[in-house]
């Protein structure tokens, strides 16, 4: 064996592995669920052959997927001695010493993850407008998402293919919320009717 | 049970119509037409459903 093998092979820190591979499989259902959550709203994209509710039902499960793949993400980072992660800096953002700002950028993607996950599963107990309110934090937890994946990440660094996973997938999303933003309702005009016949 | 649809809330998403075709019909504008009759027994599962996955909350579900 190679001393290269020896100090970072799979046996030597399997939690390790295990932390980067939640942590990347994470990111990519929290990407699917993201595009998904917003094809779902898309009226034109519904069709017998693929209803709303299967876009629908689909973030749904997606998302509590990514939450599964992204706890399982964070508590083998905590239990991992590779870095040092305080237990703290699991819900507080900026308790970590290794790379604080940019686990905090991971750190609060988490406290969205869980304010997004116990609104949604409340949501039946909730006024519709309430829920969304806070359902489109999802919004600006998808960059903090992958700007914590981009810049802690070492599979992302210098170049290495994380990088190229994260910037496509800026791509998908970028081009879902474009598409989303250009088949957004018009404002509705009844104030300018009511000012004009005034 | 009974489903009712809240007309203000309703903005013709049309959820309600794919998950329970067999009770909601929508008219031409896409809104969920319904005649208030008793749900049989064998749709309430179907109904809570589509109450529950509502984009607009607007399906209204009442025990009687």
């Amino acid at each position: 064996m190679t001393a290269l093998a020896a100090t970072t092979g799979f046996t030597n820190a399997p939690l390790w592995f295990a932390t980067r591979s939640t942590a990347l499989i994470a990111f990519v259902l929290l990407t699917l669920a993201t595009v998904l959550g917003i094809a779902a709203t898309q009226r034109a994209l519904a069709s017998p052959a693929w209803p709303r509710f299967a876009s629908q039902h689909l973030h749904r499960n997606l998302s509590l997927l990514a939450v599964g793949f992204m706890l399982a993400h964070v508590f083998t980072t905590l239990l991992d001695s590779f870095v040092q992660v305080s237990w703290w800096s699991l819900v507080v953002p900026g308790a970590s010493s290794y790379k604080t700002f940019w686990v905090a950028l991971g750190t609060l993607a988490f406290d969205i993850i869980v304010v997004i996950t116990v609104t949604s599963l409340l949501r039946g107990r909730m006024s519709a407008r309430s829920w969304r309110a806070v359902h489109l934090a999802a919004y600006g937890l998808w960059p903090l998402a992958l700007v914590h994946f981009l810049q802690t990440g070492t599979d992302a660094a210098h170049g290495r293919w994380g990088l190229w996973l994260g910037l496509g997938s800026l791509a998908v999303v970028a081009a879902a919320a474009v598409g989303r933003l250009l088949t957004a309702n018009p404002a509705r005009p009844l104030r300018s009717v009511a000012r004009s016949s005034r | 049970m009974r489903v009712r649809v809240n007309p203000i809330a309703c903005v013709a998403h049309g959820v309600c119509a794919e998950l329970l075709p067999e009770w909601v019909e929508l008219d031409e504008w896409g809104y969920p037409v319904l005649d208030g009759e008793p749900l049989p027994a064998q749709l309430v599962t179907h109904a809570r459903r589509a109450a529950a996955a509502c984009p607009a909350r607007a399906v209204v579900l009442s025990e009687d």
